[in-house]
Formats: structure tokens, sequence, C-alpha cells
């Protein structure tokens, strides 16, 4: 009797609290749900599939854990943690198509093995893997190659991390003239899109590219 | 090898460039870096940035070498002999503090190959873990000084305390602060700088223990309020009957005696009150207080009394004025601290009373209209009408039970118990709450008040938004600075070693180079909000010039926002100039490096370095105002009016001949 009356209370001070959503709480909600904890792969297999050494892959690991301590990025803390280092704009597309590039097997969520092969094609692969994984960044549908809307999605997300504050002020047409730009350089056979062989060919034949490429080498 | 020329003949007018939008910036804060974890990420956003660089048209800033590459190692940190290990890399995240900086040098051990603290090692805890997890915990059984001076010794700012322990941080640093206030009030007080004698005056009719007289002045007062109201009540005693008479009250038997006592009290209350108005800082406040309300209630009436003759006709005017006489009890108050609280209670409660009074009024008016028509039909009922039975209610409800109205009927007697039932549950609800608020605000009149809780809390923010903005800034700022930090170690003159302002940690290097990366690819600057807000300003008030024909194709009024800022910067200097010269300073930075890529234009490295080495006695570098001279004129290079568009530029020949004359005007400089 005493238990049924608790409840009948609680249920009767639920009703007159008015910010009680019947749908969303529940007495299932008080209970925390138990976090997904993933163990990444061993540090050999590690070592194989990537090219970084060991000392690498320690560093790598201590920085994921630190800020993902259940060992899987999800988009919203993957979001968070790239807008971390730009205050001025918005990063949130730019990281969305980051993470859609770096989520290989497409669950939805980032694991070590996959940021850790991911920043081993960028920064530790030849010109042309990383060639390849830009224009995968690039391709969002997967297809194998590039269209302008594609292309504009991604230059404007681009675009919306330089926030208001610019110099000269941000045109509301810069993303598509820059757009305009790119496929007039890519395009070869002007047929609207870009596939895998131009892109690499004209990337090829661009300096400041292949200079630009070279800038990973240093980073870790 | 190519990287490095290209290097040398594009970032010599880039710097250029970058330093004139920047020479109006006022110098920021030092930057905070960014969170403690996301430090770690680092290398993940400038791999990200691999995405720009195949869409970038403009050449990317070369990146910031790690001078000292070393493996992380551990390194030990001694506090009074409790050993502490973490990483190098986890103190650089703030290099802003001591451990993160190269102060921690100064405490380095050589024989044991430790950094020693002489500190406290608990509190070195909670300062370690701020390193490690970005957050800042308070621990409670500290002592509130003794952590500020850890925090200030290690250069740490209280501010960041995370919110989790920041309320219990300020609570204490607050109750710290009251209690040095009181101490130092109460040495204040033995110590009477010179005052006036207003002010001297003033002081002690607020605090009767400063000095003697005030203390007697203090008494003596009381014991006349007391005497007051003694006599007030004395004065309605029968005392003693004359034999032809009834029994008189003593007022009216020894009027004389009365009357003087009455005049001596009022006497003092006049001066008393006399004496407050004149020191009072400020009379229209003072004469608006309550204490100055119930004095001059107290003292009228015996005014009132004198002048009034007595008439018949006033007289009952005047003997209800004698009842006020008794608000003398509440001049107390003055004498009183809980009496004050009482009444402060009273008033702060209104709200719980004005509910008690509401529930009472409706259980009330119910409960009479039930006992009335229950009892109608019993003769010689009481009950004669509902105001009639209100009386009874209010008795019952009470549970007072005088008796002098009782039901008769049996329905009224079931109605009359359930309403002094319903009575003890009406008037006990409200009862807790109106305690509880006393409790409450008796012990808040201990503390400060808690609305300077609020504008610490607003402080707080706006502290921690100044330092978070200060990260924005901070890339501005080393912009600045840390291009022409590499382009003058590019330039081989790093001899004189000028760094602009104190090294950024490499973290912070490498940050800043990757969102200078983002503003190559996009070809646009981050800017302060205020330039920002200016030259749009500028470039509303003001109408357009001219436009070269290219420009035109691209904007309405906003296409020129900097563009008068960059014109008005360029007019002192530009006496020499062609006019022609004007048109092209739109779009300074986009003309500039589309000519870059799109002429492959080969700058002189003398420009670049005459221009450099112009002023090698300054320290502040080309920062400081006399720079924006030369700056500007570099940036009157002519630039054929072009923009991204891929229509070739017109008259490139022109900007050969026309450099020429720049690179003279520089060096008149």
């Amino acid at each position: 009797m005493k238990a049924k009356d608790r409840d009948q209370s609680l249920s009767d001070s639920r009703e007159l609290d008015g910010s009680y959503d019947q749908l969303t709480d529940s007495i299932e909600d008080d209970f925390e749900l138990s976090t997904v904890c993933q163990r990444p792969e061993g540090l050999e297999k590690l070592q194989q599939l990537t090219k970084f050494t060991k000392k690498e892959l320690q560093v790598l690991y201590r920085g994921f854990k630190n800020e993902c301590p259940s060992g899987v990025v999800n988009e919203d803390t993957f979001k968070v943690i790239y807008s971390q280092f730009f205050p001025q704009g918005d990063s949130s597309m730019y990281a969305h198509f980051l993470f859609e590039a770096f989520d290989t097997n497409k669950n939805g969520s980032v694991s070590f093995e996959d940021f850790v092969i991911g920043l081993s094609i960028i920064l530790r692969g030849t010109i042309n893997d990383r060639l390849n994984w830009a224009f995968n960044l690039y391709d969002l549908n997967k297809d194998g190659c590039i269209t302008k809307e594609e292309m504009l999605d991604i230059m404007k997300s681009i675009y919306d991390m330089m926030g208001k504050y610019t110099y000269p002020c941000m045109q509301e047409d810069a993303p598509r003239e820059h757009v305009e730009i790119f496929f007039q350089k890519m395009d070869r056979n002007n047929d609207g899109v870009v596939t895998i062989d131009e892109f690499i060919e004209s990337c090829q034949k661009d300096e400041n590219i292949m200079q630009s490429m070279q800038l990973f080498d240093n980073v870790i | 090898m190519s990287q490095k020329t290209n290097i040398k003949n594009g970032v010599g007018a880039e710097v250029k460039l970058v330093v004139k939008v920047f020479d109006l910036l006022p110098s920021p804060p030092d930057g905070v870096t960014m969170a403690a974890g996301v430090a770690a990420w680092l290398p993940f956003a400038r791999a990200a940035a691999i995405g720009w660089m195949p869409v970038a048209n403009l050449p990317m800033p070369i990146a910031p070498t790690d001078k000292n590459k070393r493996q992380d190692e551990l390194i030990v940190l001694n506090v009074s002999g409790r050993r502490f290990q973490t990483w190098r890399n986890t103190l650089d995240r703030y290099p802003d503090t001591l451990l993160g900086s190269s102060e921690k040098e100064f405490f380095y051990n050589e024989e044991t190959r430790e950094y020693f603290f002489d500190r406290d090692p608990d509190v070195f805890r909670s300062i370690l873990n701020f390193y490690r997890t970005g957050k800042l915990h308070y621990p409670r059984y500290e002592c509130i000084s003794a952590y500020d001076e850890e925090l200030a010794f290690f250069g740490i700012i209280p501010e960041i305390i995370s919110d989790c322990c920041y309320e219990e941080y300020k609570d204490r640093k607050r109750e710290n602060a009251e209690r040095l206030m009181d101490d130092l009030e109460d040495s204040k007080d033995s110590k009477l700088p010179n005052m006036t004698f207003r002010e001297t005056m003033w002081r002690a009719f607020e605090n009767p223990h400063t000095s003697t007289m005030a203390l007697v002045f203090y008494y003596v007062t009381g014991f006349f309020i007391a005497v007051s109201v003694i006599t007030n009540v004395v004065e309605t005693v029968p005392c003693g009957s004359t034999p032809n008479q009834r029994d008189v009250p003593c007022g009216e038997r020894y009027t004389v005696a009365f009357f003087c006592m009455d005049t001596a009290c009022v006497m003092i209350f006049t001066v008393e009150y006399l004496m407050r108005l004149f020191a009072a800082p400020s009379r229209y406040r003072f004469m608006r207080s309550v204490m100055s309300i119930i004095d001059v209630v107290a003292i009228l009436p015996y005014y009132i009394g004198l002048v009034m003759t007595d008439n018949e006709d006033v007289s009952g005017a005047f003997v209800t004025l004698r009842v006020f006489r008794v608000f003398r009890i509440f001049k107390f108050s003055r004498h009183s601290q809980g009496l004050r609280i009482l009444g402060y209670t009273l008033k702060s409660c209104a709200s719980e009373l004005g509910f008690l009074l509401f529930s009472l009024t409706m259980a009330i008016i119910i409960f009479a209209t039930v006992m009335f028509y229950a009892e109608k039909g019993s003769s010689s009922s009481k009950f004669t009408s509902i105001p009639a039975s209100f009386w009874y209610t209010i008795v019952t409800m009470t549970t007072l039970g005088y008796g002098d109205m009782v039901p008769k009927t049996i329905a009224g007697k079931i109605f009359g118990s359930i309403c002094s039932l319903s009575g003890v549950l009406v008037i006990a609800l409200p009862v807790p709450v109106i305690v509880s608020n006393f409790s409450r605000i008796y012990h808040q009149n201990q503390r400060a008040d808690k609305r300077r809780a609020q504008k610490v809390q607003k402080a707080r923010l706006a502290r921690m938004r100044i330092s978070k903005t200060g990260s924005s800034n901070a890339f501005l700022h080393s912009k600045r600075n840390g291009m022409l930090n590499q382009a003058l170690e590019l330039t081989g003159s790093t001899g004189e070693d000028r760094h602009l302002n104190k090294t950024t940690s490499l973290i912070e290097s490498q940050h800043h180079h990757l969102l200078h990366c983002l503003e190559k690819t996009t070809n646009h600057e981050f800017v302060d909000e205020q330039l920002f807000e200016q030259s749009y300003l500028e470039s509303a008030l003001q109408s357009l010039p001219s436009r070269s024909p290219s420009l035109s194709s691209q904007e309405g009024i906003t296409g020129t926002c900097c563009s008068r800022r960059a014109k008005r910067g360029s007019r002192p200097s530009s006496e020499a100039h062609k006019p022609s010269h004007m048109h092209p300073h739109t779009h300074n930075l986009q003309e500039l490096s589309a000519i870059h890529i799109q002429c492959g234009e080969q700058r002189t490295l003398n420009t670049s370095r005459s221009s450099l080495n112009m002023r090698p006695d300054e320290s502040g570098g080309l920062n400081c105002k006399s720079s924006s001279q030369v700056t500007t004129a570099i940036i009157s290079i002519p630039t054929p009016p072009t923009n991204n568009s891929p229509t070739s530029p017109e008259a490139p020949p022109n900007l050969a001949s026309n450099s020429s004359a720049g690179v003279v005007k520089v060096s008149a400089l």
C-alpha cells in the first residue's frame, strides 16, 4: 500500500509540475545509461596498419582518450572539438564532412583505428595518397566524381569557418566564385564534374597545391 | 627549394599587407590557449586542413618549425618532498602560467634533475589537475586565502575555476573579505582622521560604541523611551479614589506630574531628532527613513496637544492622538538589532502573510455563511447576520473559543467543529514559511548582500569572455608579429633577433598557422570586430569613387567596405603618387595576391629586405605608428585592377614599371 501511495503522490506532483512531459520523462531515464567503452586494437596491429611509430601512436592515443574517454568519437563531440580551433566562425559543416571522411565504415562513430588510419594517410602518405584522401573528402556521395553542388557545399563550409568579421567583407557569392575557379582549373574535359584522375592530374600540375601538400610532413 | 624562394618573394609582400591592416589593432591581452585536452587534437586539426589545400588559390604560409624537437618526456615536479610527474606537453598547454612558461626553469634543480617548489603539495594537486584536465577545482577543506596565494604563485587566475566549485569559492571569498572588512572597521574606529563635527556626530549616532559620549547618549535616550512608555501605561491606572468620586486614573489625579514627565521626554526626543537631522549626510534621505517617521509620530501629538485648546469638540480627536504616543516604543528598534530583523522579516514575508490573510478570509466567509444558515432556525440565536457570524468563525478558527457565541442546532454544532478543525490547518500552514524566512534573513543579515555576488558573477563572466576573445585576438596579434618573425628569419636578418613579443608556445604558433592557412584558402582575413564595423560604417557612409570596370562586377556598397580605409591610410603618403594608383587600392590583398598567382610576379628581394631593415633599432618592429607610413607606401604599389575572376589582368607591364616607383617611395621613407 505504501509503495502505491508513493507512486500516486509522485505522479500527482508530476501533474502539478507543468514542466513535466509525459512522453520523454520516465522512471527509466533516471538511471544512467551505461556508456559504451571501446578499446582499440593492439599497438602492433596499428603499427602495421599505419605508418606511425609506436611513440607517435602513444601520444595520439593519449590525446584521443583524454577527450573521448569512451574510446569513440561521435559526430557532436567531433564538432565540438573542431570548433575550439576556430573561435570566430562556424566549423560544424566542415567538421561534418570530415567526420564522414574519417568514418570509413559508416557506423556513425569514429574509433581510434579510423582516426589513426586517416591521420596516417594525411600525414605520412604519399602525395597521391593525400590527394586521394582529399578527393574522398570532397566527394560527398562517394560516387567517384565531384559535382559543382558538392563542391559548393564544401566551399561554403570552409567559408563559414571564417565567420563574420573578415577583411575584406565576405560576399554572398564568394564560395560560388571560388567553386568556378576550382572547376575551371580542375575540370579538364568540361563535363561539369571532376573525376579522380582529373583531380590528381590538375593538382600535380599546380605548384601551390603540391607545396602545400608537403606541409603535412611535419605536423607530428 | 622552390618553396623557399617562392616564400621569400611572396611572404615579403604579404607581410607588409598584413602589417598594414593590423597596425590599427590595439594590443590585445595575452592570448589564452584553448582547452587542455583539445590541444592534443591540434595535429588532427592541422591534418584536416588537407581539405583546404586543393581549393586554395594562394600559397600557404610556412609552418612553424618545432625548433627543439624533442620527444615528449616526463618531468618531475618536487613540491615540498612530494613528487609529481607529468608529461612536458601537459604543462605546455598553458604557456601563460608559471609551469607552462620558461619561468619554471628558475626552479630547476641540476643535481636531482627535477623542478623543486617549496609550496603546499595538497593545493598543488588541484593545480596540476588543472593542466591535465583543463578544469580547476577548489577543494572545500582548503583555506581560501592559502588557495588564492598558491594560484597567484603559479600564475593562474581564479576566474577559471570551473562551475562546480565556483559558487563555493566565491562564498568563502566573500566571507573572508567581510571578516577582513569588519576587522578593518574595528581598527578604523579607534583612529579618527579629521572628520567634520557633523560626520563625527553621525557616526556617534549610528555606532554608539565608538565613543563614551555616544554611549551615554544611547543609554539616556533608551531610558527616556522606557520612561515615556511606562508613563503612558501608568497614566491610565486607577490609583486611589477620592472619597467623593469614583476611581480616577492616575493621569487625571497627578496631571501636572505626568505633564512634566511627558514634556521632559518630548524635549529629549525633539532634541535627539533635531540633532540627527543636523548630522545626517543626506537630510532628505534621513527624513524619508522609517526611523525618523517613527520619531516624528512619537513627538507630534504632544505639540499638537499644546496647540489645541481644551475644546470639547476636538477633545475626542485629541484623545486619539494620544494613542500615537505608544509608537514611542518603536524607537527601541534603534537599540535592538533583533527588532529590526523582525520588522524586515515581516516586510519580506509580505506575500506569505498576504496568502495567510487571504485564505483565512475565504474560510471565514464560507464558514460564517454556513453557520448563519444553520443557526437561522434556532430561537434566540446570536447569529443574527453573516457579519455577526464572522466573529464566531474567527474565534473558532483561531481556537480561541470565547464562548460568547455558540451554535445550538445540531447542524450548527457539526459545522462549528469542522470550522475549528480546519482553522488549525489553515493557520498552521503559512507559519513555517514565515519562520524559515525569519531564520534565513537573520543569517543573511550576517553576510553581505547577494546582489554583490551577482555583480561578481557578471564580472567573472566578463573576464572569461575577455580571455576567450583573447585567443582570437592572440591570433590577430601574432599574425602581426609572427609573420614578421618568420620573414625576418627567412631573409637572414635573424641576427638582431627581433622577436616582437613574448615567444608564443609551439602549440599557439601551430594553431595560428592553421588559421592563417584558412585565410589563404578563402582569400579573406580575420579581423577584429571593431575594425570590421569601422570599415563597414565607412563604406556605408561614403559614396563610391569611380570604379575600375573589373571591380564593378563585384559589388554593391559593401564591396568597398574596407577600401575607404585603405584609401585614407594611403592618402597621407600619396602626394607623389599618380592618381591612377589610387584606384587599385581596393581589394589590396586580393589583388596583390591574385597578381602573385597569375603573373608569377617576381619582386626583388631588395624590396622586402630594404623595407624590413628600415628600422633596425625599433624593438617594437613595424608595429608602431610610424610604420604606417612605411606600410602604406608599400601598399601604394599600384596593382592592376583585377579580382579573382579568371579574366587576365590588365596591363601587367604596368606593374613592373610602377613597382619600381613603389620601391623608391619605400626607401625614401
